[in-house]
């Protein structure tokens, strides 16, 4: 059929008699859409006797798609609902055809969902319920992984430990790079602001002493952590989410490994250890930031400047440093493989479980360096 | 329409596919004919599936061409391109529904972006299908909550979501049970008569070639041409080459 003697697709409703819908298909119905079913429905719902039978007349119908299949599906949908005889003889045979394969196989009743929105306090409740049942699955979680660390200890972990290796490899030399970057721009900011309020006081050479402890004690590790839970953190909580996507976590579980010795343990331990080793690299760095400002603006001499940082530097809050780095790496470990291992099986279930990688990881290492800042002034460390 | 004397809808012409050096087929010769049943077949690894995406405009031959009612798809602009991949309904082996969304917007999908038609009216084409595969009820399921079988038949509901007047599919009834599998076979044989579409089928799954083949090729891997061609059955019976009845009587002819 050419294009330009398309026919207009119609639909004619009509009542011969009192008893009888007819509905009058005409026209190329390809791609014209579901033909409206608002004139049988009228039919349909009128009080003044009510028909009997539908009944179709496709003469001039020349072309149908899926859409004409659809109309005279509902059509006896409707003609069941109230009631009504649909004849269907008179349809084109392939169109007969697929009604019956559509009607083959009954509806799935008990399967079918209604959307329901509840209210707001049903959902606030629902809210509250679903932020406790969080924090408990993270503390079931959290037992999970000391009692795989028990069975390492005890030397009956299923652990392999060139996954713990792989794991170092990856989130340690690897990560050097970007801790490096971020670590010296860090030591630049921090000796630019400091130089700037010191100088109002003639005390710039205290440029020093302020990189050195901000560096050590804070800025270290809290940047080291944040990279780490940005690029590491979200790496795992992916891994492990496309491994639930794909049943291998079921795989594992089936084979009598604990999914939890085997990829939550070498994790934990791979970024526990690195973590305060990139502490102390970026540390190193930072303070080099700091030595490149002071000696090229501030004209602190290079002898001056390590030695005032070495002054400054107290053993406990390096030390205290590198402990707060392991345990942001610990965190940052543990959420990302907490969100990985709950990730639903969708890939969008993955994207949600690493951006909640990340965004739990990362409040956590801040809420956790609040408690460390109160902690050591309590305990004057 | 007698299948003999159609014109042919597809023809694929002196076809070479390749990873980079590594040539998978060469000189692939094919005519199909509109509203026949047309199956690819050979071995695992043999290039099936490739070849069936170098028809769906997913991997450029690397010499010859696919044409489409005599229109070559890959010499056309990307305009005539997409206008051409309208036509074709494809199902992925393991059915590749989108699973962040439920059945019936994985059906309404390509129907809102290219029909044109009203929410109303995309809702209704979304529930014939999904009816015709036999999955009424099952609208609001996301993929990752039905069986394996179901995900199948949702992906076909999927390919016939705009009405294409081809259909391709790769290995339709793979990993299916073999109740299932003759099922989604009248399924596609129905769909055929019904619709008047012309299917080209990847399968290695012998009842279902013989099941539902008009006319089919056999790719050979180790001369990287095509070995065999006509139908299943007459190529069992008839097919000089001992390879050609090996696979087509599971090495026991």
């Amino acid at each position: 059929m050419h294009p330009s003697a398309r026919l207009e697709p119609k639909v004619e409703v009509s009542r011969p008699t009192a008893d009888r819908v007819r509905v009058c298909l005409a026209g190329d119905w390809r791609r014209a859409g579901v033909p409206s079913l608002a004139d049988v429905e009228t039919l349909l719902r009128r009080d003044d006797g009510r028909p009997r039978v539908i009944e179709f007349d496709t003469r001039e119908l020349r072309a149908w798609d899926s859409g004409v299949l659809a109309f005279a599906a509902r059509c006896e949908e409707l003609g069941k609902e109230h009631g009504v005889e649909v004849r269907l003889g008179t349809l084109p045979e392939g169109l007969q055809r697929l009604l019956r394969l559509a009607r083959a196989v009954p509806e799935a009743r008990e399967a079918r969902r209604g959307s329901r929105r509840p209210g707001l306090v049903a959902r606030v409740g629902e809210a509250a319920q679903a932020t406790g049942g969080f924090v408990l699955d993270f503390a079931a979680f959290l037992g999970e992984s000391l009692q795989s660390l028990g069975r390492l200890v005890r030397g009956r972990s299923a652990m392999r430990w060139g996954d713990a290796l792989h794991v170092m490899q990856t989130t340690g030399p690897q990560a050097l790079g970007i801790v490096a970057l971020i670590n010296f721009l860090v030591g630049l900011i921090l000796a630019f602001v400091g130089a700037v309020q010191l100088a109002r006081f003639g005390a710039t050479m205290y440029v020093a002493d302020l990189v050195a402890v901000a560096t050590v004690r804070e800025m270290g590790c809290l940047m080291t952590g944040i990279i780490l839970c940005g690029r590491t953190g979200a790496a795992f909580a992916a891994q492990l989410g496309t491994m639930r996507v794909n049943e291998e976590v079921d795989a594992l579980a089936t084979f009598g490994f604990p999914p939890v010795d085997f990829l939550v343990l070498p994790r934990l331990l791979g970024l526990g250890l690195m973590m305060p080793l990139l502490c102390v690299f970026a540390d190193l760095i930072a303070i080099g930031g700091g030595f490149v400002v002071a000696t090229g603006l501030l004209d602190l001499s290079s002898a001056d400047y390590v030695q005032r940082t070495l002054a400054a530097i107290t053993l406990e809050s390096f030390l205290l440093g590198v402990f707060k780095g392991g345990v942001f790496g610990l965190l940052v470990a543990l959420v990302g493989c907490w969100r990985g291992l709950r990730c639903g099986n969708t890939a969008a279930a993955v994207g949600q479980a690493t951006t909640s990688a990340v965004v739990i990881g990362i409040t956590g290492i801040i809420a956790a360096d609040g408690v460390f800042a109160v902690v050591t002034k309590v305990l004057e460390i | 329409m007698d299948p003999a004397t159609a014109p042919s809808k597809i023809e694929i012409r002196s076809l070479t596919m390749a990873y980079g050096d590594f040539v998978v087929m060469r000189d692939i010769d094919v005519r199909i004919r509109a509203g026949e049943v047309f199956v690819i077949m050979g071995g695992s690894g043999c290039g099936k599936s490739t070849l069936l995406k170098h028809m769906i405009g997913l991997k450029a031959p690397a010499a010859g061409g696919v044409y489409y009612d005599g229109q070559s798809y890959w010499d056309a602009d990307e305009a005539g391109r997409l206008a051409l991949r309208r036509r074709l309904g494809v199902m992925f082996q393991q059915g590749a529904l989108w699973s962040s969304l439920t059945l019936a917007e994985n059906v309404a999908l390509p129907l809102e972006a290219f029909s044109g038609l009203g929410p109303a009216d995309i809702r209704e084409l979304a529930r014939v299908k999904l009816a015709l595969v036999g999955l009424r009820g099952f609208e609001e399921y996301l993929p990752a909550e039905i069986s394996g079988g179901m995900r199948k038949r949702a992906a076909l509901a999927r390919a016939l979501a705009l009405d294409p007047e081809i259909l391709l599919f790769d290995e339709p009834s793979a990993g299916l049970d073999p109740v299932s599998a003759r099922r989604l076979d009248d399924l596609l044989l129905e769909l055929r008569d019904s619709l008047g579409a012309t299917l080209v089928v990847v399968s290695h799954e012998l009842a279902s070639i013989f099941a539902i083949a008009d006319h089919a090729i056999f790719l050979d891997p180790e001369t990287r041409r095509v070995r065999a061609e006509g139908n299943p059955r007459d190529l069992m019976r008839g097919s000089e080459d001992p390879r050609v009845r090996e696979f087509l009587t599971r090495g026991s002819g």
